[in-house]
């Protein structure tokens, strides 16, 4: 094979490598390792090294051969790096004395040292990313006119791997920003969320709370159920937020201290859709929280409101709200009543589902429950947000145990209303 | 045999000499751990190096670059250095970039000793 044959063919190979290796998505420092190994190796260079500008200086990303000592001796002005916007390669040449960069003519004997032979800079887009050092060639010869254009490619190359790898690692800073950022504004969407969920509730003296327990009682269900953290997030701002449309029903209505007659029971039945109202036009960062709010009092047998809507016609999300808000309402004082034994609820619980509940929703929460009473779950929120008196008695447990398999098993009587 | 100081390099010492084997492919990875047994032997008192080649079917140009640090180490040690068993393709390689001019090649391992044993009887002048 002829030498110049052999030649081109090591050159080629080499420049599919770098090109290869500055494609790759590899570490940065190892892809600058790897072009400049692949960059002295084409020439058989006896040294070199590869640095970034960073301001006026230059720092060592490679190196072979030569000392990083030198790099912290050298600092480059704005004008030098304009020089090397204009100059030949000849100009970098640290052999050509005096040549016109009068950053190389300022280094040259230090450059000589080192033994550095030649100095690139690495343009991309107008902007010096960085220069290359590069040593004589092993053979002793001078570089030839073919050396300087494999030189030159290899370098712009490889500037364009250091401009490209700084692109991604801005891209990549913004994005952590915008994660940040994203993050603040959920953190107040929530607080400010919850702070509604107090109005909301400030409005009616005998519920205090139940917003914000609604809220924590869909989360848990919802967890139970297999949910991602987004949408368990989610269902518990449409628990916080399920009766805003409170608060556009006559404050005396929501505190009749006895049973509110038809007229009256109508106005409040209005608050589901009124809140669907409210909630509709803003841009919660989850789906569905208006439709949550606004079907929560619908039954799976179609005898709820506002639009009597049927099992499947019911959102998941409004069936665990509509769960969460009746056990809350059970399991607390109100005016006219003491809240129920929790025997009395579990009754409750199984005679309506399939009917006002669904089955798996409450058979969900049963399970959430049951694991905090037998311990099987670290926290006990439920049983916190019940009070330390409220589960008391062995037969705890047991009773959730018989509601699940009731709730679980084949053809329960609970799905009847299919 | 000594100990190979990495995963993938054979060495072994002939009095001051060390015989370093290259694997089969010369890349950066396995030509960077040459390079660290190469100045380990340098170290521990070496005065000659002999890389053998007989496994490696190819040499790119990371592998160049690498072995040029080796020559380089070992100069800066006044240490003689020696390539044997190199396949033809890989000397007609070394032979163009230079290599060979600061290297003895030699054909196989015993030769390239038998070599470098004329420069151990030289004091060294560091």
């Amino acid at each position: 094979m002829e030498l110049s044959t052999q030649k081109l063919i090591h050159t080629f190979g080499a420049l599919a490598d770098l090109g290869q290796e500055i494609a790759g998505r590899g570490d940065f420092t190892e892809m600058v390792r790897t072009s400049m190994h692949l960059l002295l190796g084409t020439l058989a260079l006896r040294r070199g090294a590869v640095a970034e500008c960073v301001e006026s200086e230059l720092r060592p990303v490679a190196s072979w051969g030569v000392t990083d000592q030198i790099f912290r001796e050298l600092s480059i002005s704005c004008e030098e790096k304009q020089e090397f916007h204009t100059g030949e390669v000849s100009d970098f040449l640290i052999s050509s004395s005096p040549g016109s960069s009068n950053f190389v003519n300022r280094y040259r004997e230090r450059f000589a040292q080192e033994e550095i032979a030649l100095l690139l800079p690495m343009i991309v887009r107008d902007e010096i990313t960085g220069v290359v050092l590069l040593g004589r060639k092993a053979s002793g010869e001078e570089f030839s006119p073919d050396d300087f254009e494999t030189v030159h490619a290899m370098v712009r190359h490889i500037g364009v791997g250091i401009h490209t790898h700084r692109l991604l690692e801005q891209v990549a800073q913004r994005a952590e920003e915008n994660r940040r950022l994203y993050e603040e504004l959920r953190t107040i969407y929530r607080a400010t969320v919850r702070s509604f969920a107090a109005a909301i509730d400030a409005k009616d003296k005998y519920t205090q709370g139940h917003s914000e327990r609604v809220g924590r009682y869909s989360e848990i269900i919802a967890r139970e159920l297999g949910w991602n953290e987004d949408e368990v997030e989610g269902i518990q701002i449409a628990g916080y937020l399920h009766d805003v449309g409170k608060l556009v029903v006559d404050r005396d209505i929501i505190n009749a201290p006895y049973n509110i007659n038809a007229k009256e029971s109508s106005e409040l039945n209005r608050h589901p859709a009124a809140g669907y109202e409210i909630l509709a036009p803003i841009n919660h960062p989850y789906a569905d929280i208006p439709l949550m709010a606004k079907y929560h009092h619908e039954r799976l047998d179609g005898r709820g409101y506002p639009e009597g809507l049927r099992d499947e016609q019911i959102p998941l999300g409004a069936k665990i709200v509509s769960l969460a808000d009746s056990f809350d309402a059970m399991t607390t004082d109100r005016p006219y009543r003491r809240r129920r034994s929790f025997e009395d609820v579990v009754r409750d619980l199984r005679e309506n589902s399939g009917t006002q509940f669904d089955g798996k929703v409450v058979a969900a929460f049963a399970r959430a429950l049951l694991k905090e009473v037998n311990g099987q779950s670290k926290e006990r929120r439920i049983t916190k947000m019940l009070g330390k008196d409220y589960l008391q008695g062995e037969n705890i447990s047991m009773l959730l145990t018989d509601l699940i398999t009731d709730l679980t098993s084949v053809g329960s009587g609970a799905q009847s209303y299919k | 045999m000594d100990k190979p100081s990495g995963l993938l390099v054979r060495s072994h010492c002939v009095g001051t000499t060390a015989v370093v084997y290259a694997s089969d492919y010369l890349n950066q990875l396995t030509g960077e751990k040459i390079e660290r047994e190469c100045r380990r032997q340098l170290n521990c008192g070496c005065r000659a190096l002999v890389i053998d080649f007989s496994d490696t079917k190819l040499v790119n140009s990371i592998g160049v670059s690498i072995l040029l640090g080796i020559i380089d180490v070992a100069e800066k040690n006044g240490a003689k250095i020696a390539f044997s068993d190199v396949n033809s393709q890989t000397v007609q390689l070394f032979e163009m970039l230079g290599l060979t001019q600061h290297v003895v090649l030699a054909k196989d391992e015993r030769e390239a000793l038998l070599t470098l044993s004329e420069f151990e009887t030289t004091p060294i002048v560091h």
